[in-house]
């Protein structure tokens, strides 16, 4: 049986000083727009919180959702985040392995049945049987409704896991598709992005075992705490924007000055995410800094949403070549009208009759 | 359809479809126009087609002939949104970046301070000459249906184009797809309404002058 006491004990066992507890608990207080009163309350709560049992799947992925919970520098909330869950299964994370992680995985779903929270990432194939991606010879499908069943709650993690993401591209050969296509009676919270943000999953986890509950939710099923401004709301670039500086190449005199990089791809202002707020790499910073545009990593169809430099206001089709096939077209019919009208007339005349505006095609 | 995805079909297979109905009718119309002949003139020339024809086009587009009040009124605020209109269509950033990626080649874009100056005039001028065509019997007496719905789907545009740039109303992915949308009403409604005027006004004004100078009157 796991280690399922409370929080306050294990952070005292290991050493944790109630002071950095209290940090993080007001990191994640600010994090989640809560006021800063609440630190105390969440220090209280998530002290007796009991650790739940969290099940990690992952399926048509690239890793870098793990990556970008685990990679970040020490110590950190993430860190603290996983001292506060007991994570029964994540095939890349535990050392456990073969029978011994299914064996992991199964223990838990029994043991807390109802109760456990399944975090998923990638995004889950269903084109020939879901044949396209398999653990210990069963379909990713197969895991999913499985250990779905007895969650408490499922949790999203990735663009794959929420959207379909980067399997889903067209013509998205496996069939992929996200967790809530293929879920539909259990409450789903998305953390999208390519990858999420570190502190946005452990903010979301933070949340759920203080509360008990999810956060609130927009149309998509993400937390509105994080992704309910855009980049463009909070980006430090805005100004030029509003003033219409834009720079034109990535390393012409606007992109030296810091101006807008609308005009080369940006898609921050329909991209919501907390990325300009929360930041990267520990607050080091975020990719508009680095001088590139937002890709909108966190919405779906971003990856079909035509090349990543052109600018929001371009078609993402082409148009010329829609343009030249319908002035042929036009041209055509008009020709061809015309000529019928002239036939019309000529005959009209044999028989000395008048052509009218009404005989005429339109 | 979740609201990307919903941009992609604007920004897509929407303002493909949208080209296809405007170019395909203005093509058509302005061609069997020119193809339905005209009679054989049997008088003898007194003069020539061409010059007054382009002279005619050149006057009744930049020469103002006397007016009364309301006629300047008419005028007046006509022009302001026509030019407020096309300086605002051609030469916002944005918009460039869009020409840009359609037809392979851009311009300097004006400020945008310049362009918010002449949005703000083109929409107070709309709206001047649709309380004017409502209010003035005559105008209201000659205005149908079309009239108001061609008014309605020019303003629209420019609307939605504004608060976009403004950050007003609805969230940007909503208001630039509901942009990308009011532009696409507009594409479809141009052949088959008086929107076509902005291209047969001009061979209308060519043939005009044209008729007359081969009579040699002086257009
Ligand atoms: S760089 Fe992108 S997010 Fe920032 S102001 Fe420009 S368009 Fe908006
Ligand atoms: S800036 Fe945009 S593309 Fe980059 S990580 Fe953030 S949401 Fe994703």
């Amino acid at each position: 049986m796991k280690d399922h006491d409370t929080l306050e004990h294990r952070l005292t066992q290991q050493g944790i000083s109630r002071r950095s507890f209290l940090k993080f608990c007001t990191a994640m207080a600010s994090l989640m727009a809560l006021p800063p009163g609440t630190a105390p309350a969440i220090a209280a709560a998530l002290a007796q919180a009991k650790r739940p049992s969290v099940i990690w799947l992952s399926f048509q992925e690239c890793t870098g959702c793990t990556e970008s919970l685990t990679r970040s520098h020490s110590p950190t909330l993430e860190s603290l985040i996983f001292d506060m869950i007991s994570l029964d299964y994540h095939h890349t994370l535990q050392a456990a392995s073969g029978f011994a992680a299914e064996k992991s995985r199964e223990d838990a779903m029994k043991d807390f049945y109802g109760k456990y929270l399944l975090l998923v990432d990638g995004s889950i194939p269903t084109k020939d049987n879901g044949i396209y991606s398999t653990i210990a010879g069963r379909t990713n499908l197969d895991l999913l409704q499985e250990a779905a069943k007895g969650a408490a709650a499922i949790v999203a993690v990735g663009s794959c896991a929420a959207f379909g993401g980067l399997p889903m591209a067209k013509p998205n050969p496996t069939g992929a598709a996200p967790v809530s296509d293929l879920i539909k009676d259990k409450p789903i919270i998305n953390i999208s992005g390519c990858p999420p943000i570190p502190s946005v999953i452990t903010g979301v986890l933070a949340h759920y075992l203080t509360f008990g509950e999810l956060p609130a939710l927009d149309e998509l099923g993400r937390p509105k705490a994080f992704y309910g401004e855009t980049i463009h709301d909070r980006c430090y670039r805005r100004p030029f924007y509003d003033q219409g500086k834009f720079a034109k190449t990535f390393d012409d005199e606007g992109a030296r000055n810091g101006w807008c990089l609308y005009e080369l791809g940006c898609k921050g202002p329909t991209t919501h995410n907390a990325c300009a707020t929360t930041k990267w790499n520990g607050g080091a910073g975020f990719p508009i800094e680095a001088g590139h545009g937002c890709l909108g990593c966190s919405e779906p169809n971003f990856w079909d949403a035509g090349s990543f430099y052109t600018p929001l206001a371009a078609p993402t089709s082409n148009i010329g070549a829609i343009a030249g096939a319908a002035a042929l077209a036009g041209a055509a019919a008009a020709v061809a009208l015309s000529a019928a009208d002239r036939a019309k007339k000529k005959s009209l005349q044999q028989t000395h009759e008048k052509l009218t505006v009404k005989d005429i095609s339109n | 359809m979740n609201p990307q995805e919903l941009l992609l079909w604007v920004r897509g297979t929407g303002l493909q479809l949208a080209t296809a109905v405007c170019v395909l009718g203005m093509t058509y119309r302005l061609l069997h126009l020119a193809l339905l002949g005209r009679k054989k003139n049997l008088a003898e020339a007194r003069g020539s087609e061409w010059g007054p024809g382009l002279r005619t086009m050149w006057r009744r587009s930049f020469v103002l002939p006397e007016l009364s009040a309301r006629g300047k009124f008419t005028v007046v605020a006509g022009y302001t949104f026509h030019f407020g209109f096309f300086i605002t269509l051609l030469f916002l950033s944005q918009h460039i970046a869009m020409l840009r990626a359609v037809l392979g080649f851009g311009w300097p874009a004006l400020p945008h301070s310049a362009i918010e100056i002449a949005a703000i005039l083109t929409l107070a001028a709309m709206i001047a000459l649709l309380v004017h065509r409502y209010m003035d019997p005559v105008k209201r007496m000659l205005s149908g249906f079309e009239d108001y719905l061609t008014w309605l789907l020019t303003f629209l545009p420019l609307l939605s184009g504004f608060m976009l740039l403004h950050g007003i109303g609805p969230a940007y992915t909503q208001m630039l797809t509901l942009h990308l949308l009011s532009v696409e009403l507009l594409l479809i409604a141009i052949p088959f309404t008086k929107l076509a005027h902005m291209l047969t006004t001009f061979s209308a004004r060519w043939y005009n002058g044209a008729f007359a100078g081969y009579k040699g009157v002086k257009a």
